[in-house]
């Protein structure tokens, strides 16, 4: 497997290989399904649309819909917007979402496509709405698409309509999973604080088997709610990468002050979570709460001796692995190789600082660590060649590498396409963490019960 | 089943503009009517959920994919070569492990810079590392939406890396926009294969009795791997698969063979009638899927040699492969038996597989394709017929002309005359001929009109791709993915019959389709204790 990486790195300015990151628009459609009745609009050829459909469809296993400009040569060199005008037509005509929201491609960012000035001038019937944002996939990553989408939400929707800001928080999830967005409402609704999450994708792509097909699921941010977030006295934006951005554009355009935290994996980001919501809207934390905290902590201290000492490779999204890193660090492993495709800045993209969070999180915990924000997996390889782990963590992909080196993979992140079950269930919060150590636990013992020797196969450890 | 009226019914919710297009993609079989026409490989309408992709994938992602030993590089943005990158489950074994390239994904990733400056360098950088870190035989260039725009001279690059290394270096311009879906990047990969790598290897002769390639066949879930071992057990030897499992060597000298096996016509029907130009080899339409269309394609071959001996070997091995095969499938038909199914596939398994569904006493009702053309459906005698538009026009036609050393007549026209009245010598009948009176056949079928034509002819299986499956099973019916099979195969040839009976019988016989309906959804919350007048309004 793998066998023409070799061991020793050589630097790369023009190849990437094995790509830890996708492009823009994939990350737009997903945040756009994120809102009630919406129709994710790609415009651009029809093969970008078709491999992100494909592709959420095979992280989700649940039915994606979005619809394409398709434009052929023609519109390539004359501009989309017939094409666009035409889908928005055909669009409304046949599926009847409330809103379409248009995202761009490599193509029509090239071409220069003006977007705003298309919507204007398109029939849209009245009730109806088409909002946009821009994507080019020469910038930043599928995460940058993300948050440009929800940066979009805000553009178009969000309205400080009242003197005063009403006491709710608006929370921005990031690119998680729908059980992690689940998840992240219990918690607040828990601590007694109302909420507008936008996106939210539960209920959208996890929906139930009901013998039925919805083209609209029951689940999404509602438009009403958007609108309502510049009213509210708070953002919280999970994640530099995927949520910082729209939540300063909230703060710029409505006044909602924004707070930004780390994606609330592992017990750290959590409380900081947990804490931001008791102090700004002084709420006691109840004790179901602080039961679930202390259950993790019981678990983490009667198991720190499977975790302990263990080197650990990571990859995946920035704000994923940011959080993942300080998790495993708080369970006393060794993360040594952390990686992301997401570039650490760049233009039009987020702002976040990939490769100085990480490297403090390590030096506080007086570690030494190869951290690469803009990496690819050929590269992770060739790290883990040349310093090997116990355990590696981040997506399906991984499992060439960890094929090659025969190391453990524990699959967290996107995409995940060789398993199942994982977008229902939460990584976040206290219980995600629970999960987390157990998913870990399982995977670093059964490789201990499958090297060890007959007379040394343990019945209890 | 569908009639005019219904059919009319569903096309009126389309504004009028698009029913007069849609309506001319959708055909109603008519036993009684010669030649039914129908409209196919034009555009996608804007707006209108479709399942097709583009040229790129059609090229990178179908056609050149599945060579092992080739690194592949897709020039442009990340989005487009990482899609690509094993999603396609054709499988290949290298015998040096460290030339299979095919988990390997290589882009240029290009950044806003080189959009607005050029790509040209930073291509020319990557196949400098590609060649320093993999030292491949070959490499290929695809080209990806932004890069035909900013007027990256992509054949160039390919030209100084080829002379600067020695090695094969390809380059196509498929980019996303060129054409209406995949099949222009298969006629671009066409294109590109015949003119610098097919012929490109040193050998003169077929090296044995019996020598064939095998076109358009991709290895997915090692269907090349069951066909290959099978026609190697009759005495044929493979020189080169195209491109399931294919490596440059093979490929390189596919000029050599007797005879061109076509599994996909549509993908690699211009190789097919490209070769015969150049080399006078003719090829065969055949279908490996199916048992019937499986000994259908041994007589046929066994009938081109046309030797006694190979044919009997043939008709052997055909008797005792159905006598294994026949009694293990039967329980596989009582569970399949009396079902109907749409078969919405590509750009030739949606005629591919409704043999194999018979056999198991399914019945299609509907099938179609994503991308084909008229000659898929209505046979190719109509290419003459077959306008071209402003979108198919810029795919450049490659005109060969009769290689001056390799050109052999592999047939005499006496011998050639004859067996066209036997065997599916250089044509293909396509799929309408094939399927029964009433039954519907769509061209790129969308997501609204599944839904509608699910809810008119009630299949008890749809056979499509990834991203119909989910609706379709949300509506309690199962789904079998025939792109990529669902994880499972091979499907081909006789031991994949009996893969395919044994994963379509498990789709029904699930228990998991039992539980849709919770208990408590007919059953009255209150019961037991009915008063009077209930009893009297009931
Ligand atoms: S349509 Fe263009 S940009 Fe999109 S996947 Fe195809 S080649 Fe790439
Ligand atoms: S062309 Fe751009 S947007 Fe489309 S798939 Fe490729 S990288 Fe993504």
């Amino acid at each position: 497997m793998l066998d023409s990486t070799p061991r020793e790195i050589i630097a790369r300015t023009g190849a990437v290989i094995n790509p830890a990151k996708t492009c823009q628009p994939i990350g737009a459609m997903y945040a756009a399904l994120g809102i009630h009745r919406c129709l994710p609009h790609s415009h651009g050829s029809q093969g970008c649309c078709a491999y992100h459909r494909s592709h959420l469809t095979r992280h989700f296993r649940e039915p994606v819909m979005a619809s394409t400009s398709s434009f052929t040569e023609g519109a390539s060199v004359f501009g989309g917007s017939a094409n666009l005008k035409t889908a928005i037509k055909n669009v409304f005509t046949l599926y009847n979402p409330d809103v379409i929201a248009v995202h761009t491609t490599c193509l029509s960012e090239t071409i220069g496509d003006d977007i705003p000035s298309i919507i204007k001038s398109a029939a849209i019937p009245p009730g109806k709405m088409v909002i946009h944002a821009n994507t080019p996939s020469y910038q930043g990553s599928h995460v940058t698409g993300f948050s440009n989408m929800t940066k979009g939400m805000v553009n178009y929707l969000a309205e400080a309509s009242l003197e005063n800001k009403r006491e709710q928080v608006n929370i921005l999830p990031g690119f998680l999973n729908p059980g992690d967005m689940r998840e992240i409402k219990r918690l607040t609704a828990l601590m007694g604080v109302p909420f507008i999450m936008f996106p939210d994708t539960s209920g959208s792509l996890d929906s139930p088997m009901s013998g039925q097909f919805n083209m609209f699921p029951k689940g999404g941010a509602r438009v009403e709610a958007i609108r309502d977030s510049g009213n509210s006295s708070l953002t919280l934006a999970l994640g530099e990468y995927a949520a910082s951005d729209p939540a300063y554009q909230l703060e710029r355009k409505c006044l909602v002050p924004a707070v930004v935290l780390r994606t609330p994996i592992g017990i750290q980001a959590t409380d900081a979570l947990i804490m931001a919501l008791r102090q700004h809207f002084v709420a006691e934390v109840p004790d179901e709460i602080e039961e679930e905290r202390g259950q993790l902590v019981d678990i983490m201290t009667d198991l720190h001796y499977h975790f302990h000492g263990k080197k650990v490779a990571i990859f995946g999204d920035p704000d994923i692995v940011a959080s993942l890193t300080e998790m495993v660090l708080s369970l006393g492993m060794k993360p040594v190789h952390l990686l992301t495709g997401t570039p650490n800045t760049s233009l039009g993209g987020a702002q976040g600082n990939f490769e100085a969070t990480v490297t403090a999180m390590l030096e506080d915990a007086g570690l030494a660590g190869r951290v690469k924000a803009g990496g690819d997996l050929f590269e992770l390889h060739q790290w883990i060649k040349n310093e090997p782990v116990d355990l590696l963590i981040g997506n399906t992909y991984g499992k060439y590498i960890a094929r090659a080196e025969d190391i453990p993979l524990v699959r967290v992140g996107f995409p995940i396409l060789d398993r199942g079950v994982h977008s229902y269930l939460p990584v976040v919060g206290y219980r995600g963490a629970l999960r987390l150590m157990e998913m870990i636990d399982n995977a670093l013992q059964d490789r201990v019960d499958r090297d060890a020797r007959d007379e040394d196969l343990e019945l209890i450890m | 089943m569908l009639n005019h009226n219904t059919l009319d019914e569903i096309l009126n919710k389309y504004p009028a503009k698009e029913k007069r297009n849609r309506k001319k993609h959708i055909l109603i079989k008519n036993i009684t009517q010669e030649n039914q026409e129908i409209e196919a490989n034009t555009r996608t309408i804007p707006g209108i959920i479709s399942s097709r992709g583009c040229a790129f994938a059609g090229c990178k992602g179908v056609v050149l994919g599945p060579l092992k030993d080739v690194v592949n590089i897709v020039h442009g943005p990340i989005g487009c070569g990482y899609y690509a990158w094993l999603t396609r489950r054709n499988k290949g074994v290298s015998k040096a492990p460290m030339k299979n390239f095919l988990p390997y994904c290589v882009s240029t990733d290009m950044q806003e810079s080189d959009i607005v400056f050029g790509g040209e360098k930073k291509l020319a950088r990557t196949i400098d590392e590609v060649v320093q870190i993999f030292q491949p035989q070959a490499i290929t260039i695809s080209a990806t939406c932004p890069v035909g725009l900013i007027g990256d001279d992509i054949q160039a690059v390919a030209r100084s890396a080829r002379e600067k290394y020695g090695i094969n270096v390809t380059a196509y311009s498929c980019e996303g926009y060129k054409g209406v879906s995949q099949s222009a990047g298969h006629h671009i990969a066409n294109n590109g294969l015949t003119e610098h790598v097919i012929g490109a290897g040193d050998m003169e002769e077929a090296p044995q009795k019996y020598t064939v390639n095998i076109l358009g066949e991709y290895n997915i879930g090692g269907d090349g791997w069951v066909i290959k071992k099978m026609l190697e057990e009759l005495g044929y030897h493979i020189q080169a698969v195209m491109t399931g499992d294919g490596s440059f060597e093979e490929l390189s000298n596919a000029h050599v063979a007797e005879l061109n096996l076509v599994q996909c016509h549509r993908s690699i029907n211009y190789i097919a009638s490209m070769l015969e130009v150049k080399y006078g080899t003719p090829w065969l339409k055949i279908n490996f899927i199916g048992i019937r269309s499986t000994v259908e394609a041994l007589r046929s071959l066994a009938l081109y040699f046309g030797e006694r001996e190979l044919i009997e070997r043939t008709e052997d091995y055909i008797t005792r492969e159905l006598a294994r095969i026949e009694p293990q499938l039967l329980p596989y038909r009582r569970i399949c038996a009396g079902k109907t199914a749409f078969c919405y596939v590509g750009g030739s398994r949606g005629h591919h597989y409704q043999g194999l569904y018979e056999e198991l006493g399914i019945e299609t009702i509907l099938a179609g394709y994503v991308f084909a053309h008229r000659d898929d459906y209505e046979g190719r005698q109509v290419i003459p017929n077959i306008k071209s538009d402003s979108d198919s026009k810029n795919i450049p036609d490659l005109h060969v002309a009769p290689d001056e050393n390799r050109f052999r007549l592999k047939l005499s026209p006496e011998r050639a005359a004859e067996l066209k009245d036997k065997i599916a010598l250089s044509t293909y009948a396509g799929m309408i001929q094939d399927m029964k009176d009433g039954s519907v056949i769509v061209d790129d079928l969308n997501h609204f009109e599944t839904e509608e034509l699910i809810r008119i002819l009630k299949p008890d299986i749809f056979s499509s791709g990834i991203k119909d499956k989910y609706v379709v099973q949300k509506m309690g019916i199962p789904s079998k993915q025939l792109h990529n099979y669902d994880y499972s195969g091979p499907y081909a040839g006789f031991e994949g019959a009996l893969n395919f009976a044994r994963d379509v019988a498990m789709s029904f016989a699930s228990p998991t389709w039992n539980y849709i309906e919770p208990p408590w959804a007919h059953r009255p919350l209150l019961e037991g204790t009915l008063v009077k007048g209930d009893m009297e309004n009931a």
